[in-house]
């Protein structure tokens, strides 16, 4: 399932339409997650304050939602332009793979609730494709 | 027997109260179709799925849209016991129709997907996780009776 060309064009349009709210989407994808799945939080029992919206939160979610636009525009070669970013989760932050896929359903959410004109079914197609590209791409170095 | 909280019955209870049962079956059920182009083999009868389009344009796919939520508003009104409600759903889904289970919660993520962007703001983290889980045991139910 890998991205086309027309997936590509998809992606990289819907992003420049959504980019202005990055750190919104990052923070309120993030909240969701540690809401909707509280077994994600415990990746971060070093927070002070795991609660929707919290200092750390969005900090973290505006970091994540910068490794995306990364992987926006290495979109041509998503495991080169993430290599880095894959070493650092395979040796060090060690996220279990099954947990790229919860946040991305999340980000999916947070896409729908902020976009509901534009993220239509060929957005939501791309942007599924996309983060599972991406996940794919971080546990590139796991094993 | 799952044990629902209140905040979790009401939100259930509210989000299917307002909902356009016409608009949001046939949106989740067309979404599915493109979103996990899989999907379509279950509905090979169904004239043209070429392409997005045609398949949000399909009259058998909005129709059969409206079915499922209509399917969906038993459990609502069961939540104490979606499992007993839904054995024979499942048993026609797995014996008749021959459904791979995992096409539920296929259907169940677009579903969650379309509620979030009629609801938007009031979609709040606690309400998906009211609305996932309640989805979850409706999934969890229709793939009980396979063997």
């Amino acid at each position: 399932m890998s991205l086309t060309a027309k997936d590509k064009k998809m992606v990289k349009a819907f992003w420049a339409k959504v980019a202005g709210k990055a750190e919104d989407i990052g923070c309120d994808a993030l909240s969701r997650m540690l809401v909707v799945y509280p077994q994600t939080k415990t990746y971060f029992s070093h927070w002070k304050d795991l609660s929707p919206g919290s200092a750390p939160v969005r900090k973290h979610g505006g970091t994540i939602m910068g490794g995306i636009s990364l992987a926006v525009a290495s979109i041509d070669d998503i495991s080169a332009g993430l290599l880095s970013l894959s070493e650092l989760h395979a040796f060090q932050l060690r996220v279990d793979p099954a947990n790229f896929k919860i946040l991305s359903h999340n980000i999916l959410v947070v896409l729908a609730v902020l976009f509901p004109k534009d993220f239509n079914p060929e957005a939501h197609v791309a942007m599924d494709k996309f983060l599972a590209a991406v996940g794919r791409a971080l546990s590139e170095k796991y094993r | 027997m799952v044990q629902w909280t209140d905040f979790e019955r009401k939100t259930i209870q509210s989000i299917f109260e307002k909902m356009d049962y016409d608009d949001v079956g046939p949106a989740a059920l067309s979404r599915c179709l493109v979103v996990y182009p899989w999907t379509q083999r279950y509905f090979g009868n169904f004239g043209n799925l070429y392409n997005a389009a045609a398949i949000q344009g399909n009259p058998m796919v909005a129709a059969h849209g409206k079915t499922v939520l209509r399917g969906l508003d038993r459990a609502v009104k069961n939540m104490d016991d979606i499992k007993a409600t839904y054995a024979e759903l499942s048993v026609l889904h797995s014996e008749k129709l021959r459904v791979d289970p995992d096409n539920f919660r296929l259907l169940a993520d677009c579903l969650t997907i379309v509620v979030a962007a009629r609801m938007g703001a009031d979609f709040t983290a606690d309400v998906q996780g009211a609305f996932q889980k309640f989805l979850a045991v409706v999934v969890s139910s229709l793939g009980r009776q396979y063997h």
